[in-house]
């Protein structure tokens, strides 16, 4: 028992018996006063912290913390959200708290993840109408979702489990198995991105357990792990945090989001989205960002002549998360093949940017040709009604867009009669 | 440890004579076996339990729903907290954000690890995110006059990274803080009014 335990045991149960008030705590002890010591220039920040002089500024570079109760469907902000001429939108499911990662079943299941909290949700749809069932839960930032030939594979923050035969048990999940631990624990980056390869392996990113340091081997790297567990291989290096990746349908080259440092500037550094034609390749981080310029702490004695440079630059602080290739055939010819990707939006930047979807259009080559927003709306007067997080083509070529703000998933359509406001 | 738990929740129980979780009792009942260690007045007087006075409302709401669902691992509150709805989270922390904050510790104060301290939270930004003032607000908790045992108990958790937040951001600070820098950051917030 530690003393600690003792200490609640001791008050609780004295507390019952109301003998006498609960541990006469003493006062702290009082210290003798020390001179002062004659004042040393101290820098006014430590590595990775900014310098910012102006409190004001400073109260409006705060995290974002998300709702911890999913919002009813009717408190949503659909009316808000804006797409282009001839799109729909509707809720697909609500009232699911910090909704993460979206995948789909054989048999048309949604599955949902959680990061900040425990549970990975099913959502079935039956005669449109849609039914939510937990399927695991007690589980530590289970993120990344695959589904394979009938498995469910769970990317969690120190492992990977998978859940077999789950589309016909989904009231009766089985005990989730674990395939693959061999990770750190670490909270800040330990969430987990997982996608199937064409390679029919499972790929998952190892973020960097820091904003800005030199990460440890294991870390700021995609690996690759067999659906059995065995033959883990780092895929790539110099990755801060990717928690979005996709192949291309043609060329089935791996891009990859990733998330850049916080805190450097209003501006810099611009998320990243990567193009990867060689295993072993670095990405930069922590000494280059953004595919031209050595970090102010990190970057001393490198070049990012040394490291791959972006396909993209996605915005600065924007959050680029979840990303897709578009293979379905319901939106008009131009969005075939083109890459919808998720930006949860800025917190480490005054004026915030992203809270929405994007489209990127490649060239033949695979380099971007561009891109521009697609579905908006997110963002009113520089704070956040929703934060996108994954996309994910359905059967029917519709895209559904998840949002761990108001713990959401929205379904967007092409076609019969526009009822939202095209921007 | 884990009879332990459930020997503290049937005192809890016994206290109020109802479960903790059940609808009919009026909030203020309900809150009387929390109040017993965190302290009716906003200040706890136990080591290594947090004082709840002058916390943000949303900070609590969060943090008890993190106890529901064992997502912060505290043996105890994990077991006096289930069966809670979330209505009932939601209440609970309106209630407890009434209460006042806890006066800061008392004593003559080093001016030296006052300065260090200062010094250290202000370099670690930790006035950003928690107000200059250390009061707080939204999701982010007060640590001015917070209990010294319980800032070093929480920060070394972060660290450690054996405590989740409710995102990573305590985790990215504490990188690169160290533990005698952490004793430093926690003797300067629980003497700051």
């Amino acid at each position: 028992m530690t003393p600690h335990y003792t200490a609640l045991a001791s008050c609780l149960l004295t507390a019952l018996l109301a003998v006498s008030p609960v541990y006469a705590q003493p006062a702290a002890a009082p210290e003798a006063s020390k001179p002062i010591p004659p004042v040393q220039p101290v820098p006014s920040t430590v590595p990775g912290r900014p310098d910012i002089p102006n409190a004001e500024v400073a109260k409006q570079l705060s995290n974002v913390a998300p709702l911890p109760f999913g919002a009813p469907a009717d408190q949503l902000p659909t009316p808000q959200l804006k797409l282009p001429k001839g799109f729909n939108i509707e809720v697909y499911a609500s009232g699911i708290a910090n909704a993460r990662s979206l995948r789909i079943g054989d048999k048309g299941t949604v599955f949902v993840s959680n990061r900040l909290l425990d549970k990975v949700y099913a959502v079935v749809d039956r005669n449109g109408k849609r039914e939510v069932k937990v399927i695991a839960s007690g589980m530590d930032r289970p993120n990344g979702l695959v589904f394979d030939r009938g498995t469910l594979y769970i990317a969690e923050g120190t492992r990977i489990s998978k859940l077999e035969n789950i589309e016909d048990n989904l009231d009766n999940p089985p005990k989730p198995v674990v395939i693959y631990s061999d990770f750190l624990n670490h909270q800040s980056h330990g969430w987990k991105f997982m996608g199937l390869g064409p390679d029919n392996k499972l790929y998952v990113n190892v973020g960097a357990p820091c904003n800005i340091c030199e990460p440890p081997e294991t870390n700021g790297q995609l690996r690759r792990i067999n659906l059995d567990g065995s033959g883990a291989e780092v895929v790539v290096r110099g990755v801060r945090n990717s928690v979005g990746f996709d192949w291309h349908p043609v060329s089935k080259e791996l891009y990859f989001t990733d998330n850049g440092r916080d805190w450097l500037s209003e501006d810099l550094p611009e998320d990243e989205l990567n193009r990867v034609t060689k295993t072993g390749q670095h990405f930069g981080f922590p000494y280059c960002h953004q595919g031209n310029f050595t970090d102010r702490e990190m970057g001393w004695g490198r070049s990012c002549d040394e490291f791959e440079k972006p396909v993209a630059l996605l915005g600065p602080h924007a959050g680029v998360l979840g990303m897709r290739f578009y293979s379905g055939k319901m939106f008009p010819a131009k969005y075939r093949n083109a890459a919808f990707i998720a930006r949860h939006g800025s917190w480490n930047r005054t004026k915030k940017i992203g809270g929405d979807i994007i489209v990127a259009y490649l060239n033949k080559d695979g380099s971007v040709k561009s891109w521009e927003p697609f579905l908006t709306g997110f963002l009113q007067n520089n704070a956040y009604i929703g934060r996108p997080v994954d996309v994910q083509v359905m059967k029917d070529g519709s895209l559904l867009v998840s949002d761990d703000h108001a713990g959401a998933i929205y379904r967007v359509t092409y076609g019969g009669g526009a009822k939202v406001a095209a921007r | 440890m884990r009879a332990l738990a459930r020997v503290i929740a049937a005192a809890a129980l016994a206290l109020t004579g109802v479960p903790l979780a059940t609808g009919a009792e009026p909030i203020s009942a309900r809150l009387a076996p929390c109040l017993a260690c965190h302290g009716e007045q906003g200040r706890s007087e136990n080591p290594g339990v947090p004082s709840l006075g002058g916390q943000p409302e949303f900070y609590l709401t969060v943090q008890l729903l993190l106890f529901r669902d064992k997502l912060r691992v505290v043996e105890l509150m994990n077991a006096v907290m289930q069966g809670f709805s979330n209505d009932d989270l939601r209440a609970m922390a309106a209630t407890l954000a009434k209460l006042p904050p806890p006066p800061p510790a008392g004593g003559n104060a080093d001016a030296a690890r006052m300065e260090a301290g200062r010094t250290l939270a202000e370099q670690n930004r930790c006035n950003f995110c928690h107000t200059g003032n250390y009061h707080g607000e939204r999701n982010v908790p007060r640590l001015a006059g917070q209990r010294e045992d319980y800032l070093v108990k929480a920060l070394r958790e972060y660290k450690s990274n054996s405590r989740r937040g409710y995102d990573a951001s305590m985790a990215d600070v504490l990188y690169q803080v160290s533990d005698e820098q952490i004793l430093d950051l926690a003797y300067f917030l629980a003497r700051r009014p």
